[in-house]
């Protein structure tokens, strides 16, 4: 095992959005933390992060002490709901941020960022608009963008968080595979939150679903289809697994069925 | 009645938020006469009054070694208030909008004091403090440090009264943007200097620079709590402001409105450049305020 969790607690206030949360996963995992809002799953992808603190537990990452590394040693790339891109920064700039600001010691020459800019444009499948500014871009470009630049810095872990939120919904299917299909090919462990079980459901190796802090269950998308270990996962998984009833259609059925 | 109504109707229907003409026109005209009344008009007479006797009058009572004096001094005194602030307000704001903390709102309230107190107070508080009476006077005296009446009581004046310009035009720009860029930047590895040299500041540096103009032109321009502090002296601690009302006061209008109208310049030209400045760098502008 890989990534291991081990009672991990955080209260915002005194409000406890995690309360003592274990669980672990092998590397190269896809893992999806599913969860209505305020059941702490965001929380806890900042944990792993380093853009929150853990009031107590522990986190090991092949073997490393995790969160007592801070947070730009990481090497945890991230990607946020709301992009989050250099907004005075070019796309190929936004992409190359974070081999630019390494030591010199450690930073690529010029021409190996450029040349790292253009790989990274390529898979995201942007090649030629590395000029262009973030407000120039849609909201799906603009959420590949950010992912190009969390993998530029070759991350030993790959965070998302609800990165299709902010997405209609035939371009969230379309960059679902699409991410599946570059995780496979970079094999990176990540952490992936949604509140979207078809999203974690398909995508996902391992689902964990929160729920007001505590994990209710984690395990394959199948495992917990099988055999849901509360009525609470029972019914999350369920709720919106099957199409919801049109509502217009739903006012004049019963009329219909009457007449 | 359609024929009556298609008939009046030869001018255009007028939209729902548009008013009757009549009103359109005494309002426009009521604006334009406030206007020149009370913003072209005194702007015209300083110049007017300035180039009354010809523009060799005016320049005299420029390069006059007093005039110069002032001039200097006021120079002097906004370039090291100006560079000041701009830390002051840059390094506030910065906290303010990407931290939280307790007496955050407290924080805010105090960057506000200088525009709410009067600038004859605020020069009175640095007499109490640092004056010959003041707390620290006996101590600046045995060590031979002057303040009041120096120039160092002219930049404390000018920088407690210019405080909130860079501040204010900062913080809610900032507090708009957010933190999520700056987190960004942390993930990808950078420490926070370079976070904040290559993020935050880009990011803000329009708003900065008009913050900077403001200040510039108020510190140049400040007359009450410079005037407290400065002690008078003629051509060693009159600022531009002080000088124009020494030289009012002696009857030498020409005078005091040729240097009058170089304040008066600074103020245009300020204005000049912000407008330049927007126009030119538009586009860079709304690619930094929408997201």
């Amino acid at each position: 095992m890989s990534l291991v969790v081990e009672s991990i607690a955080k209260r915002f206030d005194r409000f406890p959005a995690l309360k003592g949360v274990s669980f672990s996963a092998p590397k190269g995992c896809f893992l999806a933390l599913l969860g209505p809002s305020g059941s702490g799953k965001t929380t806890l992808l900042r944990i792993l992060g380093g853009l929150e603190f853990a009031e107590a537990g522990r986190v090991k990452f092949e073997d490393i002490d995790w969160l007592s590394l801070p947070a730009r040693d990481r090497r945890a790339g991230f990607v946020f709901q709301q992009y989050a891109l250099f907004r005075h920064m070019t796309i190929a700039k936004n992409i190359a941020f974070g081999l630019e600001v390494r030591g010199r010691r450690h930073r690529p020459t010029r021409a190996e960022i450029a040349r790292r800019v253009e790989e990274l444009l390529s898979l995201v499948q942007l090649e030629g608009l590395g000029k262009r500014y973030p407000s120039q871009l849609s909201g799906g470009q603009r959420q590949r963008v950010a992912l190009a630049r969390a993998l530029a810095i070759e991350p030993r872990m790959l965070l998302l968080d609800e990165p299709f939120g902010a997405l209609d919904a035939k371009v969230r299917k379309e960059l679902r595979h699409w991410l599946r299909h570059i995780h496979d090919k970079t094999g990176i462990t990540t952490v992936f939150v949604t509140h979207d079980q078809e999203e974690a459901m398909e995508l996902a190796d391992l689902v964990a679903i929160l729920n007001q802090g505590s994990i209710e269950q984690i395990g394959t998308p199948a495992d917990i289809r099988r055999a849901p270990a509360s009525e609470f996962v029972a019914d999350f998984i369920d709720s919106n697994a099957q199409v919801r009833p049109d509502p217009v259609v739903a006012i004049f059925e019963p009329r219909s069925a009457r007449g | 009645m359609s024929t009556n109504l298609t008939d009046r109707g030869s001018t255009r229907p007028r939209g729902a938020t548009d008013d009757h003409p009549l009103a359109r026109t005494i309002l426009i005209a009521l604006g334009a006469c406030f206007i020149v009344l009370f913003l072209v008009l005194p702007l015209v007479t300083v110049f007017a009054q300035a180039l009354k006797n010809g523009v060799a009058a005016a320049m005299d009572s420029i390069v006059e070694p007093d005039a110069l004096s002032a001039i200097k001094l006021t120079v002097i005194a906004a370039g090291i208030a100006v560079p000041l602030n701009v830390a002051f307000g840059l390094s506030a704001s910065w906290a303010i909008s990407k931290f939280d903390f307790r007496g955050k709102s407290f924080l805010i309230t105090l960057i506000d004091l200088p525009f709410s107190v009067s600038p004859v107070v605020s020069g009175l508080v640095y007499v109490l403090i640092f004056g010959m009476q003041g707390w620290f006077g006996p101590y600046l005296r045995e060590h031979d440090i002057k303040i009041i009446f120096a120039l160092p009581g002219i930049v404390l004046a000018t920088m407690f009264v210019t405080f909130p310009f860079v501040a204010r035009e900062l913080i809610p720009l900032m507090t708009d943007q957010g933190r999520d860029e700056e987190e960004a930047a942390t993930s990808l590895g950078a420490s926070g200097w370079k976070t904040f040299r290559r993020v935050t500041l880009p990011n803000v540096k329009w708003a900065l620079l008009y913050g900077v103009l403001l200040c510039n032109a108020r510190a140049m321009g400040e007359f009450g709590a410079v005037s407290v502090v400065s002690g008078h002296i003629r051509g060693q601690t009159n600022t531009m402001p002080l000088h124009i009302e020494v030289l009012y006061n002696d009857y030498q209008f020409v005078a005091a409105f040729a240097v009058a109208s170089l304040l008066a310049l600074l103020a245009l030209v300020t204005l000049a450049v912000k407008s330049f400045l927007e126009w030119h760098y538009a586009d860079e502008i709304a690619a930094i305020h929408k997201h």
